[in-house]
């Protein structure tokens, strides 16, 4: 299994705030691969640090063997990384379908291509009857779809999802996994998730990472992961372990 | 190229387009001097409020100094002319490139160094009076006297020197609207455009696209100059004389914004329905005000000010999307 | 030149530069707190400006004095302003206030205009021409008033801020907008009388500043501008940076003025402004709002 992401040694400060602890893991090629911990783990410093955002203190991030720790976002994703944010931001004066056009856009110079690409992303994720729509008149699971979709379209070989479920009910939910599931094995995506949702977790991922005040407590199997003292006691509770 | 330039509006609205322009082409026959003079400033005010609108209703980027283009481009093409006999539609090779390296600076500080909002407006207004007062003292040029072009009399309108009685302007006025609309309907609907609209509504959702923002607000910002500057060698061979006391100031920056604000930024139309709501109005308002006896200075600004405060307030995406929305002129896929 | 004329010139440059950084504190307070970019700002300075010349030739009555009234006039307008038109603005898109605020701008330059003409006007007081001559420095009796008066007013301002309860809430407003909220703070008031207060300023700043420059209606628009590059370079939301920054301003204009043409002093603020904009944008004393 080749790693198709490495993130070695990586720590963020933020002013007094130790937010990312000489964090270290890998992400093989085609794996989903989840990272969890309560609020405040640094889950999504750590997200915003791959995807370019703002560069680490320590550390380095390799992808596909580069090294891109250093890298502006747009870069980033023009090498192949795909992200959507914690709090969604589609571009609300322009509808669906634009939206994911410009993310087509990427790959696909011309209007006419994107398009039609953007039609394919858009009917996986079940959003195509809405594509006329304004991106503001949607509702927040929509809006959920429509980034992964946005995010798809650029063609990513790695796709960042920070915590896409949140706020979706069980049916949604499961319908987001089994996309994520049909994108992965399709396709071979690869997928690094935030998730809270552990049924999400636990129905996705095949390695997980558990994060607390920024550093790693955890990494394993979810199933394993799950059962660790450490990681019931800082995050899970014991009801979580069935 | 016709089936781009049209994608997008509806049979009705193509119609009434074309009605439009012909309209707009049979103008000097059927007008007097006057209309006609009243109706080259509503379309340079239209084409000066689409250049400006690349910037803001584009890449999202207020300038309030866009007069420095104007004042730039005028000033060159009118010195190459005075100075070296060069005519106007040579100078205006020179007016663009001064125009596109000024508009290339400005949009480098600003973008590299992250400058936006209103710090990027002030900056647009601070550079607007740098150039203001740099040529009031200018000598090569006339300084604060000013510069003027010669207006010989002429018996036939000489199109190359930009010399000519106010039809052969018209003309060439509703030509260069005419081309900045259709180049920025082009642009709309290719990938520049819509990585103008992605910035425009969320800058970091854009880069997390693949989108190099500040290479494409650059672009906006040197073509925004540029079309500015084109409109300023217009203005020194219409006009003939050009102080800096008035191509450069803020009042003249301000009324270019109007139009677009107005009709609605970022939107094709808005310019146009802007600018030609502003000028048939206000000369209706001056023929008004001259006729009750209240002919005062400073009364159209008023008037200005007060469109401009009732659209800000009443209608804020501009009277075109809701003139649109009751005509039934956009179109959507099946 | 001798070093006296330097000294002068400085002397009677900061002098000025405090009026005009009284005027800067008021831009920066409506900033700070209701985060409401006021374009209208010199305009609304000029309004008290000619103000303060109408009730000086009906009544006589001293602009110094005038201060205190002049600024309770703009209060006033301040606070109807900001309730009556400027609040539903505050969670627009940041480009519908500017339009807002250069819309109310354009108004009252024309209004001005119209009422009294292009025509330069200024104040003639007795001691319009009398001096203070101490050791080398001659300086004009008229700008030690002003800056004298300015001081006074600029340390009242700051004593409302610091240990005035109302100071105090409006201070709670600009730090948390929804912790003031949910104390029980009503917002919207004090919003409009922090605008007011920011009127004020400009209202007391400007009846000064009639005994020191002549006043057209074109001179709004040219004090919005230096009251943003004062705001700007001293750093916006900070009351004392804004008063170092009109001193800051008030003697580079001076000094350039002396180097070089006066016309051309404004180019040195406009330099500074650029200057100030890349290498440190929050000002000197300024918290990052960008």
């Amino acid at each position: 299994m080749t790693a198709l992401l490495s993130v070695e040694g990586v720590s963020k400060r933020f002013r007094g705030l130790l937010a990312v602890d000489k964090v270290t893991f890998q992400v093989a090629r085609g794996s989903i691969f989840a990272v969890i911990g309560p609020n405040g783990a640094g889950k999504t410093t750590l997200f915003n640090i791959i995807a370019g955002m703002f560069a680490p203190d320590r550390g380095s991030v390799a992808f596909a063997g580069e090294r891109i720790e250093a890298l502006a976002p747009d870069e980033i994703c023009r090498r192949g990384i795909g992200r959507t944010f914690q709090l969604v931001r589609p571009f609300p004066a322009l509808t669906v379908e634009d939206n994911v056009v410009i993310g087509a856009m990427l790959r696909r110079h011309d209007p006419a291509g994107a398009r039609r690409h953007a039609h394919e992303v858009l009917a996986r994720l079940d959003l195509f009857g809405k594509r006329h729509q304004p991106a503001s008149a949607l509702t927040l699971p929509d809006r959920k779809r429509l980034e992964v979709a946005r995010a798809l379209a650029t063609d990513p070989k790695l796709l960042l999802l920070d915590e896409v479920m949140a706020g979706l009910r069980p049916a949604e939910t499961d319908r987001m996994v089994s996309a994520l599931t049909q994108l992965n094995r399709e396709f071979g995506l690869t997928i690094l998730l935030i998730e809270h949702v552990m049924r999400a977790v636990m129905a996705l991922a095949a390695r997980v990472l558990v994060l607390h005040h920024g550093a790693a407590i955890a990494e394993g199997s979810p199933e394993a992961v799950v059962r660790e003292p450490a990681v019931i006691q800082s995050y899970l509770g014991a009801e979580a372990v069935e | 190229m016709s089936a781009r330039l049209l994608e997008g509006v509806s049979r009705r609205g193509i119609a009434l387009l074309a009605v439009l322009l012909a309209v707009l082409l049979a103008v000097p026959w059927i007008a007097n001097d006057y209309l006609l003079t009243v109706l080259i400033i509503a379309l340079y005010s239209a084409y000066t409020g689409q250049a400006w609108n690349v910037m803001m209703g584009f890449a999202g980027q207020l300038s309030l100094g866009h007069a420095i283009y104007v004042g730039l481009g005028a000033y060159a093409a009118a010195a190459l002319y005075v100075h070296f006999g060069i005519a106007p539609w040579l100078g205006l090779a020179a007016a663009i490139a001064i125009a596109v390296a000024c508009g290339a600076i400005i949009g480098f500080l600003a973008f590299r160094f992250g400058v936006g909002g209103v710090y990027f407006a002030i900056l647009t207004i601070a550079f607007a009076e740098f150039a203001r007062i740099g040529f009031d003292h200018f000598q090569w040029v006339g300084a604060s006297s000013g510069f003027f072009l010669p207006v010989a009399n002429y018996t036939r309108n000489d199109l190359w020197n930009l010399r000519g009685d106010p039809t052969m302007f018209y003309y060439v006025m509703l030509a260069l609207t005419v081309a900045a609309f259709a180049l920025c309907h082009v642009l709309l609907k290719s990938r520049i455009g819509y990585y103008w609209l992605a910035i425009r509504e969320d800058e970091i959702a854009a880069r997390s696209l693949g989108i190099d923002t500040f290479r494409y607000k650059m672009y906006a910002a040197v073509l925004s100059a540029g079309m500015t500057a084109v409109a300023g060698v217009f203005f020194a061979f219409y006009y003939n004389n050009l102080f800096p006391e008035q191509v450069f100031h803020i009042s003249r920056s301000i009324e270019l914004i109007l139009g677009p604000i107005i009709g609605g930024i970022g939107t094709l139309f808005g310019p146009l329905i802007g600018a030609f709501l502003l000028t048939s109005l206000s000369e209706a308002m001056q023929e008004l005000l001259s006729a009750l006896g209240f002919d005062a200075p400073g009364v159209k600004q008023v008037f200005y000010g007060l469109c401009l405060l009732v659209v800000v307030i009443a209608l804020p995406g501009g009277v075109w999307p809701w003139l649109a929305g009751k005509l039934h002129v956009t179109r959507r896929d099946p | 030149m001798a070093a006296e004329v330097y000294l002068n010139v400085a002397v009677s440059g900061l002098l000025t530069g405090l009026v005009y950084g009284l005027m800067a504190v008021g831009l920066s307070v409506i900033f700070g707190v209701v985060r409401v970019v006021n374009f209208a700002h010199g305009e609304m300075m000029t309004v008290a400006m000619y103000l303060a010349i109408a009730l000086f030739n009906s009544l006589g009555l001293d602009p110094l004095v005038m201060a205190v009234p002049v600024a309770g006039v703009l209060f006033a307008l301040g606070y109807v302003m900001q309730a009556g038109l400027i609040n539903p603005f505050i969670t627009r898109p940041e480009y519908s206030q500017f339009m807002l605020l250069i819309a109310v701008a354009i108004i009252i330059v024309n209004v001005l205009l119209i009422v009294f003409g292009p025509d330069a006007r200024n104040v003639q007081t007795s001691y319009a021409f009398d001096s203070f001559l101490l050791g080398p420095l001659i300086i004009d009796a008229t700008k030690v008033y002003a800056g004298g008066a300015t001081l006074v007013i600029t340390a009242a301002l700051f004593a409302f801020f610091r240990f005035a309860p109302l100071g105090k809430a409006i201070r709670a407003c600009a730090d948390n907008y929804t912790g003031a909220l949910v104390v029980g703070l009503n917002v919207k008031r004090l919003y409009a009388l922090t605008f007011g207060l920011g009127a004020a300023c400009v209202g007391a700043a400007g009846s000064i500043l009639v005994l020191l420059v002549d006043v057209t209606p074109a001179l709004g628009p040219a004090l919005t501008l230096l009251a943003f590059i004062i705001v700007i370079t001293g750093g916006l939301g900070s009351m004392v940076g804004a008063v170092l920054g009109g001193l800051l301003i008030g003697f580079t204009e001076a000094m350039a003025g002396l180097f070089f043409t006066p016309s051309a002093k404004s180019m040195f603020s406009f330099g500074l402004l650029v200057l100030v904009l890349l290498f440190r944008p929050q000002g000197i004393l300024g918290k990052r709002v960008l």
